[in-house]
């Protein structure tokens, strides 16, 4: 089914400038996983050595972190939205300060 | 007894005399394989008064905008940060009597909000999903409707900022390394640590070996750095020339880092510190002499409900230390 991820602004330009993008798939890891084959240059972002997501990326199926759902393995209805959400949340920003 | 008590209270200390002159630490212990020849040192900045390195620029920024009069009593002090830079406005402003208002994420960290709503500060918390954006925004609009009731640093374009490390944190590392430093390690966030700090050890030595630290991607989890290869905007004080080296660290690594500075040295430090002491030995693994000198930004008090404590010590992504 069709499942729409966003993707957060310091990875956007690994993604075509993109924000979000909608994929088929039937779990999170088959969305990362055809998120990063239709965008190659994002893999070593989201993505260990041995292919495991890196511990420090945040993946939500709504509003639940996938670390309290099933992980890679979170099954999607396709009516929901996936958010790659930034690895830390406040600071003083980063690419985010260039707004006007 | 009065004798006494009047001499007592000639040892006092007004809470800002604690901002600076944050002991150097020798870590011995962290990697027992070094050259014998060197030597590697950090900066404790949590010792400072709010608890990191940003009490310097914060305290100068605020000095600089009272001499040069944007910043008069009865104003506040306004800006976006949940980071340790407004923990630094909110500390130093309850100490000097200006009000603070900061606004940020809704979804920063639960004890950032306590630790400066303790303090006092007003939190104007915006939409998670806008991030900083948003938090940015609503402080430069509130500033901008009213400028007489607010007084806005700007961290990333002020010199007061780079300023702090040039008068403070570079000559406190000249004098307790005795003159001996030869590199000196430090992340970029807004750059003002390494601007003021590298600039003056520069002045002071010509061959000082002065090497930035950058994240390896801008998704990352060091927390107040900034990926200068990618950023729309770099910050008014950046000097590109000034670094000798930039070297890259995975969040990975920071953290591997961090849990070995708390079971080798028992130094519990935030995650840019551990990138900062990571970089350092990599510099000094190097060297057959020499002293590198680098920066515990914060301790790990604000951190402690990141996972990574959890993690197993050693294994990562199967990449050296």
């Amino acid at each position: 089914m069709a499942v729409t991820i966003t993707i957060p602004t310091a990875l956007r330009q690994y993604a075509g400038g993109q924000a979000s993008l909608t994929l088929e798939a039937e779990t999170v890891g088959t969305l990362l996983h055809g998120l990063v084959e239709t965008y190659p240059d994002l893999g070593r972002h989201l993505f260990n050595e041995q292919g495991k997501l890196r511990n420090f990326v945040n993946v939500y199926v709504g509003d639940e972190d996938i670390r309290y759902l099933d992980g890679e393995e979170t099954r999607l209805q396709g009516s929901e939205t996936v958010s790659i959400i930034p690895a830390i949340a406040g600071g003083s920003g980063d690419t985010s300060y260039a707004a006007p | 007894m009065i004798d006494h008590a009047v001499q007592h209270l000639d040892d006092r200390r007004q809470p800002l005399e604690l901002v600076g002159n944050t002991p150097l630490l020798r870590l011995e212990r962290i990697d027992p394989d070094l050259p014998p020849g060197v030597q590697v040192y950090a900066k404790a900045e949590w010792y400072n008064l709010g608890g990191s390195v940003k009490d310097r620029p914060a305290l100068w920024m605020i000095r600089a905008g009272e001499r040069c009069g944007q910043l008069r009593p009865g104003m506040r002090i306004a800006d976006a940060t949940s980071g340790n830079t407004g923990i630094a406005y909110a500390t130093l402003g309850a100490a000097l009597g200006y009000p603070v208002t900061l606004a940020l994420p809704a979804n920063a960290s639960a004890e950032r909000k306590r630790i400066l709503r303790a303090l006092g500060a007003e939190l104007i918390l915006t939409d998670a999903a806008e991030g900083m954006d948003l938090a940015i925004r609503t402080i430069r609009a509130l500033v901008a409707h009213e400028p007489e009731r607010y007084f806005y640093p700007d961290q990333y374009n002020n010199p007061a900022n780079p300023q702090a490390h040039y008068e403070t944190t570079g000559p406190e590392i000249w004098q307790q390394t005795e003159g001996q430093v030869t590199h000196f390690v430090a992340a970029l966030g807004t750059s003002g640590t390494f601007m003021g700090t590298a600039r003056y050890l520069r002045e002071q030595c010509p061959d000082v070996y002065l090497v930035a630290v950058q994240p390896d991607s801008p998704y990352h989890a060091l927390e107040g750095v900034k990926h200068m290869a990618t950023t729309q905007l770099l910050p008014g004080i950046y000097d590109t020339t000034l670094p000798d080296a930039i070297e890259e660290i995975s969040s990975e690594q920071a953290f591997v880092m961090a849990r070995r500075l708390a079971r080798r040295e028992g130094l519990l430090v935030g995650i840019s510190a551990a990138a900062n002491v990571a970089v350092a030995l990599q510099v000094a693994r190097q060297l057959t002499a020499g002293v590198v000198v680098t920066i515990l930004c914060d301790s790990a008090s604000r951190y402690l409900s990141e996972r990574f404590w959890e993690e197993s010590e050693w294994v990562e992504s199967g990449e050296g230390i």
